[in-house]
């Protein structure tokens, strides 16, 4: 299953303290965070490297970004 | 998906870092303060007395770096396609953090930029800042960790994210326009120092190319100081914290180089060493900057992106200023002004409630 996170108007650090949170629940493997600066774009996808997952997709939605993250 | 910014890379923060550090030092050489060849808190505090919001005379230029960071971060921003006008995310308690974050770095005297440059031009006492500054910091975490938050910022309209690059622009004409005639304090429109580190400035096309340069390379990178140790404190991650200790080793480098470093804890210009006071008010800027999301440059930078939250912070920190210079908050040399401390435990007062009150309302 996927969990959605939408980080979307949130400033540093929230976008990654979020993404971060859902992480490390056990269940979950997939995550799509929402955010809308590239700051918070490279911040949460740095994180998620960081935690061993591994980002399988970035796509630019609605002035922001659609970050697809995997439990590596 | 565009490019990869190299900036953001690890080598690119480090690269980013060194420059700073490399240029603030030849800021000095070049004229500025000693131990402050960038210091937006300074700067902007010399900018809200050449605008005379305050009149303590020895603090008054229009510093062209600080506008040079916000018009160099506009352009860059432009040109990678992220100027993203935003606002509404508590403008009013961001201006209120600004103005007490820039009141605890005038206690201190200096915002975490010249901590990192008083270390590097061998000032003890900085070490005692930056552990007030990491202290804070560290509190604001404590905040962050329980679900703090100022809310979600709102796409706007353009014309909003250009109102404070356009403020700059107009500070930079008022600057042309009416240059300090010599030997007076005061031209047409704005006020200027006969001596003190008000007086002490590069040349204006040196300090407003460089401001441009750093504006433009931070605006890739993001460099944060308040970020750089607020996330190592949250997450263990180190990335923003090698361009903050970058900078302070190659400001150091080059400080030895030009022979501006001399190891000491008294009688390092433009600092004192009451101690407590200097932990206490870097502890007050700590927590402002890290409740904002960002260090003084940092909002500087978002502003120049279209971050009308970031704007107001700075407008904030410019006339807290005001307030700390007109009230005799601010330290001097000699030590705290009359009414630093009392201005120290306003401020953690007023930052703590904020922490402790604006939680969980749109995460």
């Amino acid at each position: 299953m996927t969990t959605m996170v939408d980080a979307r108007g949130l400033s540093c650090p929230q976008p990654v303290i979020m993404a971060l949170d859902e992480m490390k629940k056990e269940d979950n493997r997939e995550l799509v965070v929402l955010v809308d600066t590239d700051t918070s774009k490279e911040n949460v996808s740095r994180a998620a490297t960081s935690q061993g997952w591994q980002v399988s997709e970035v796509s630019e939605e609605g002035g922001g970004y659609r970050i697809t993250v995997r439990k590596g | 998906m565009r490019g990869k910014n190299i900036f953001a890379t690890r080598w690119g923060i480090i690269g980013v870092g060194a420059a700073i550090g490399i240029l603030a030092a030849f800021l000095q050489k070049l004229g500025n303060p000693a131990n402050m060849g960038i210091c937006v808190a300074c700067f902007e505090r010399d900018i809200a007395g050449a605008l005379g919001l305050h009149r303590a005379e020895v603090v008054q230029y229009l510093r062209p770096e600080i506008v040079g960071f916000v018009l160099g971060s506009f352009v860059a921003a432009y040109l990678a396609r992220e100027f993203r006008p935003r606002v509404g995310s508590a403008p009013i308690v961001r201006f209120v953090l600004g103005a007490f974050a820039m009141i605890g770095a005038l206690v201190f005297l200096g915002c975490p930029w010249r901590a990192a440059l008083r270390l590097a031009g061998g000032d003890g006492n900085a070490l005692v800042g930056l552990a007030g500054l990491t202290f804070g910091i560290w509190i604001g975490t404590l905040f962050l960790k329980k679900g703090y938050n100022l809310g979600r910022s709102q796409a706007t309209h353009t014309a909003v994210g250009w109102v404070m690059p356009l403020i700059m622009l107009g500070f930079l004409a008022l600057l042309l326009i009416s240059p300090q005639p010599e030997g007076q304090a005061k031209s047409e429109f704005l006020f200027y120092s006969l001596k003190g580190p008000g007086a002490a400035h590069a040349p204006l096309a040196i300090s407003l190319a460089i401001g441009l340069g750093i504006g433009i390379l931070a605006q890739r990178s993001r460099f944060c100081t308040m970020g750089a140790i607020r996330d190592g404190l949250l997450f263990g991650h180190v990335h923003l914290l090698s361009g903050f200790i970058s900078l302070i080793l190659f400001a150091f480098l080059t400080n030895l180089l030009l022979g501006q470093f001399h190891p000491g804890f008294t009688g390092q210009p433009i600092a004192h060493d009451q101690h407590v006071w200097n932990f206490a008010g870097m502890t007050l800027a700590g927590l402002a900057f890290a409740l904002a999301g960002g260090c003084p440059g940092r909002q500087l930078f978002l502003a120049g992106e279209g971050d009308g939250d970031a704007a107001v912070f700075v407008l904030g920190m410019i006339v807290g200023a005001g307030f700390a210079h007109n009230f005799g908050l601010a330290s001097s040399p000699n030590g705290i002004g009359p009414h630093g401390m009392a201005a120290v435990a306003v401020g953690l007062t007023v930052c703590l409630l904020i922490g402790l009150t604006m939680r969980n309302k749109n995460a």
